[in-house]
């Protein structure tokens, strides 16, 4: 609680026991008039003086003005009771929605604490010195201590330790880091000491971007709030002239008639109408139902750079993915061994000593998966041979390692593969002795996450990629993806995305989701542009409407479900709040209502939406 | 040229009243207000100066929504 909320809890408590007292006590007239203004005043001055302020300055059809008239206008007529009790009732309303929107602030600024607030640097004593990360330059070495903050993005020069990512990523699983990795700002250092030299400025580090990209989420409005903000300009003062005309019509049309007028009942009737109409559940619950959800949705990993875009991507119905570091993790690995003619991982140590001095992806590949020592004094004879392969010599055994080219070359027969990949085959002492097959691996969780969004209602999944129709299709074969368009240069994915884009209904949105830079003019036409974020290049994820934190393809699908939810509560709370309203509002204009359940429409339905917008920000188990 | 001023205010509703009175005020080009953040962004008019234009967005703001406060 603030202090401004401690003081309003006060004035509401104050308040309360007074009302409680005085309807003990048997007053009447000139008295009960004077000590039921004591609670009023204490409970209603600041709503009496906006009101005065809106009106003066011609702002006046808002809550407080119409709560203002309905409360003076209720004591006018005696109903001291009632006349308070609104107030009161607004009050603590307001009182419980400034509290939910401060406490969920909280949660959320928590989460998004990653702001580094200094970066260490060694002065010529070798002591560390607290500077502005805004003024370390490009390729100064930065000191991050266990328990800091990576501030600045960087290369890691000295040291090795654990990161705790969770805070970008929603991943609670750490991170290790050695000499040589990259390592982005905003990770929290967890073990050892680490040396950084920085590649970028702050301004331009992981942790500014991902921080201006929250902090600007509100610039870019959803069609819901546009719509109760145009429904609240013209709604206010429509519900103010009904209720003028409900005071006065009908008793007027009485009078003509030749009745009694019944002034005071009509007059009742139309404040009873003001109190109902209050659109406060309306105006506070839907901006804050997507502030939570967009909140809810970063502590998962997944950015939004506006509601616009949660809500366009509720109703996406199209899901285009990119290959390469969407799918696949873009990285080349051994992914199998085959036709093994001695123990494979005997195979991988011949291969991986030939290999040692090459200095090409596909050997690196190859070495990595031995992952053992080399010893250098176990080969002799190395040749490389352009376009073929490599022919060395490894404890006195011939070893070919290459092409099909290279085992004709030689003489080898060969088993010749039908896989899709890259293929090594090796040959010892002039024998075929199997091949490894280097490819691009698909992340785990890929085909788990294009069987999810089919589930959740998604009705095509289309992959593009530059890559050849062989792998391709395999690739889309194995993750059960509809379409598949290969070979393709960055314009086409443009056009078959353009292509996309026309054959739908306008309810149904398209979301493309890609890495890399050639990806960025189809990210920005695509209806909703997600980006991967660790692996991303800086132009996907400034062209992209939507960063996923980690490269994990189910987060597609966690990202649906929160803008689901959120539009969810969304629509629940129109069609609650108006419904509950409309209702009210029929049984008042006819006396059916008296103001107890006005007070309930307005304040119980403000409260029921209020906590109803709050539940988006919990995501945890969607 | 953009700046960024902390704000104090109970509401989106007001949140967003404010936004609309700023951006109304002159020399201001746009004006952005996050309710999430507290934050207000301000773009001014080439020319303008930031420190004779938020007086003015103040008491613009002021005017439709009394009890919000921005720190400049």
């Amino acid at each position: 609680m603030n202090k401004k909320q401690k003081k309003m809890l006060k004035r509401i408590l104050i308040s309360s026991a007074m009302m409680i007292i005085l309807g003990f006590l048997p007053l009447e007239g000139i008295l009960k008039f004077a000590l039921y203004m004591v609670p009023y005043y204490t409970i209603g001055h600041d709503i009496l003086r906006k009101a005065y302020l809106g009106v003066k300055n011609k702002q006046m059809f808002d809550e407080s003005f119409l709560m203002a008239i309905a409360t003076v206008g209720a004591i006018l007529l005696g109903e001291y009771t009632e006349g308070v009790a609104v107030m009161l009732f607004f009050q603590i309303g307001e009182w419980f929605q400034s509290y939910a929107v401060g406490k969920s602030r909280r949660n959320i600024s928590q989460l998004m604490d990653i702001r580094p607030d200094y970066a260490n640097i060694k002065d010529e004593n070798g002591n560390l010195e607290q500077v502005d990360p805004d003024e370390v330059a490009i390729g100064t070495i930065i000191v991050v201590q266990p328990g800091e903050k990576v501030p600045i993005d960087g290369i890691v020069t000295e040291g090795f330790s654990t990161l705790n990512t969770s805070a970008l990523t929603g991943e609670s699983l750490p991170r290790d880091v050695d000499e040589g990795d990259e390592i982005i700002s905003g990770c929290i250092n967890m073990t050892g000491l680490l040396h950084i030299r920085t590649t970028k400025e702050f301004g331009e580090s992981t942790v500014s971007k991902i921080l201006d990209m929250v902090e600007n989420a509100s610039s870019r409005k959803s069609r819901s709030e546009n719509f109760i903000s145009r429904f609240a300009h013209y709604y206010t003062p429509i519900v103010c002239y009904c209720a003028l005309a409900l005071a006065v019509i009908p008793p007027v049309v009485l009078l003509i008639l030749g009745h009694e007028p019944m002034m005071g009942t009509w007059i009742y009737r139309a404040l009873t109408f003001l109190v109902i109409s209050c659109p406060c559940a309306l105006v506070i619950s839907i901006p804050l139902s997507f502030f939570a959800g967009i909140g809810g949705a970063s502590n998962a990993g997944v950015l939004v750079k506006g509601s616009n875009y949660l809500e366009a991507l509720s109703y996406a119905k199209y899901v285009v993915f990119d290959k390469t570091g969407t799918m696949t993790q873009g990285v080349f690995e051994v992914s199998g061994i085959h036709n093994a003619t001695i123990p494979e991982n005997q195979l991988l140590e011949y291969v991986a000593h030939a290999e040692t001095y090459s200095s090409h992806p596909i050997s690196k590949s190859i070495l990595k998966a031995y992952g053992g020592q080399v010893d250098m004094n176990r080969i002799s004879d190395v040749q490389e041979m352009g376009g073929h392969g490599i022919v060395a010599r490894v404890d006195g055994v011939e070893v070919l390692a290459g092409n099909d080219k290279l085992m004709k070359k030689y003489g080898v027969e060969f088993v010749p593969c039908n896989l899709t990949g890259t293929v090594v085959n090796i040959a010892l002492d002039g024998k075929f002795a199997g091949y490894i097959l280097i490819s691009d691996l698909m992340k785990p969780t890929s085909a788990q996450a294009i069987s999810q969004l089919k589930k959740s209602g998604i009705k095509k999944t289309v992959m593009l990629t530059g890559d050849t129709k062989a792998v391709a299709e395999n690739v889309a074969a194995e993750l059960k993806i509809d379409i598949v368009h290969s070979e393709l240069l960055p314009g086409d994915k443009v056009d078959m995305v353009e292509k996309l884009l026309n054959g739908k209904s306008r309810k149904e949105t398209l979301v493309f989701v890609g890495d890399g830079i050639n990806d960025a003019p189809v990210l920005s036409r695509a209806d909703i542009g997600i980006a991967m974020g660790a692996m991303g290049s800086d132009a996907a994820i400034e062209a992209a409407d939507i960063v996923l934190m980690d490269d994990d393809p189910l987060k597609i699908v966690k990202a649906i479900k929160i803008a689901k939810k959120c539009v969810g509560i969304v629509y629940q709370n129109i069609y609650f709040a108006i419904g509950v309203k409309v209702l009210c509002l029929i049984l008042g204009a006819v006396g059916i209502a008296n103001m107890w359940l006005a007070i309930f429409s307005d304040v119980g339905v403000m409260v029921i939406a209020v906590l109803n917008a709050i539940r988006a920000l919990n995501v945890k188990n969607l | 040229m953009k700046k960024v001023y902390k704000i104090d205010v109970d509401c989106a509703n007001c949140a967003r009243k404010m936004e609309l009175a700023a951006n109304e005020t002159a020399g201001v080009k746009k004006a952005v207000v996050n309710f999430m953040t507290l934050k207000m962004e301000v773009e001014f008019e080439e020319n303008a100066d930031p420190k004779s234009v938020m007086p003015t967005v103040l008491e613009n703001c002021k005017k439709v929504e009394d009890e919000c406060e921005i720190f400049f």
